[in-house]
């Protein structure tokens, strides 16, 4: 199995905010709100790293 | 001296009969077990997928199942966070899947997904101990 950078990335990121969304809120409707954040930071963050390292190539 | 700030509620009643050790004990062999147990379906059904997919991604990209050693502490810390995947942990090793070293770049991936899991399914499977002891709401 051959996977890109960007697509482990979203993998990573769903499978792990389900569980932060699951585990950290208890009213389901937070869940689902926190899991969605998380879900984004994840992957923000993890654009938002992978351009300031190519700030600092460049 | 009084005060009229209240404690808030931290009990929220037991949810089960069935003991939290035995709970928590499920949730950690089998992800999502616990969820089950205390008849939270969808979450349960939530976690299963996303331990097992992880866990199976993991081993799709060639990760590495770490053993029991003592070499160094990363490798120590990594057995744990593999071991955290429960029964997942033991059919990768009494079926030799995985890889015993990283050979590709991709692999290094593979493994991340496959330790994270484990630490996932360990907070799980606490929340499903929380939730029938009380401590978490619902």
């Amino acid at each position: 199995m051959t996977i890109s950078h960007f697509g482990a990335v979203l993998l990573f990121s769903l499978f792990t905010s389900v569980i932060f969304g699951i585990t950290q809120r208890s009213d389901p409707r937070m869940m689902i709100r926190f899991g969605a954040f998380c879900f984004v930071l994840f992957v923000g963050g993890t654009i938002a790293a992978s351009w300031l390292m190519w700030l600092i190539k460049h | 001296m009084t005060s009229n700030v209240q404690a808030p509620a931290r009990t929220a009643g037991k949810t089960t009969t069935m003991p939290a050790a035995l709970i928590l004990l499920a949730g950690w062999l089998v992800p999502g077990a616990g969820h089950f147990l205390l008849r939270k379906w969808i979450r349960g059904s939530l976690i299963l997928i996303s331990i097992v997919s992880m866990f199976g991604i993991g081993l799709a990209l060639k990760g590495k199942i770490y053993s029991p050693n003592t070499a160094e502490l990363l490798d120590m810390l990594n057995f744990a966070g593999n071991l955290g995947t429960g029964l997942l942990y033991v059919i990768a090793r009494v079926f030799d899947l995985g890889q015993a070293s990283v050979q590709v770049a991709i692999a290094d991936y593979g493994t991340k997904f496959i330790v994270v899991a484990g630490l996932l399914n360990i907070i799980s499977a606490v929340d499903a101990h929380s939730l029938a002891t009380g401590r978490k709401a619902s």
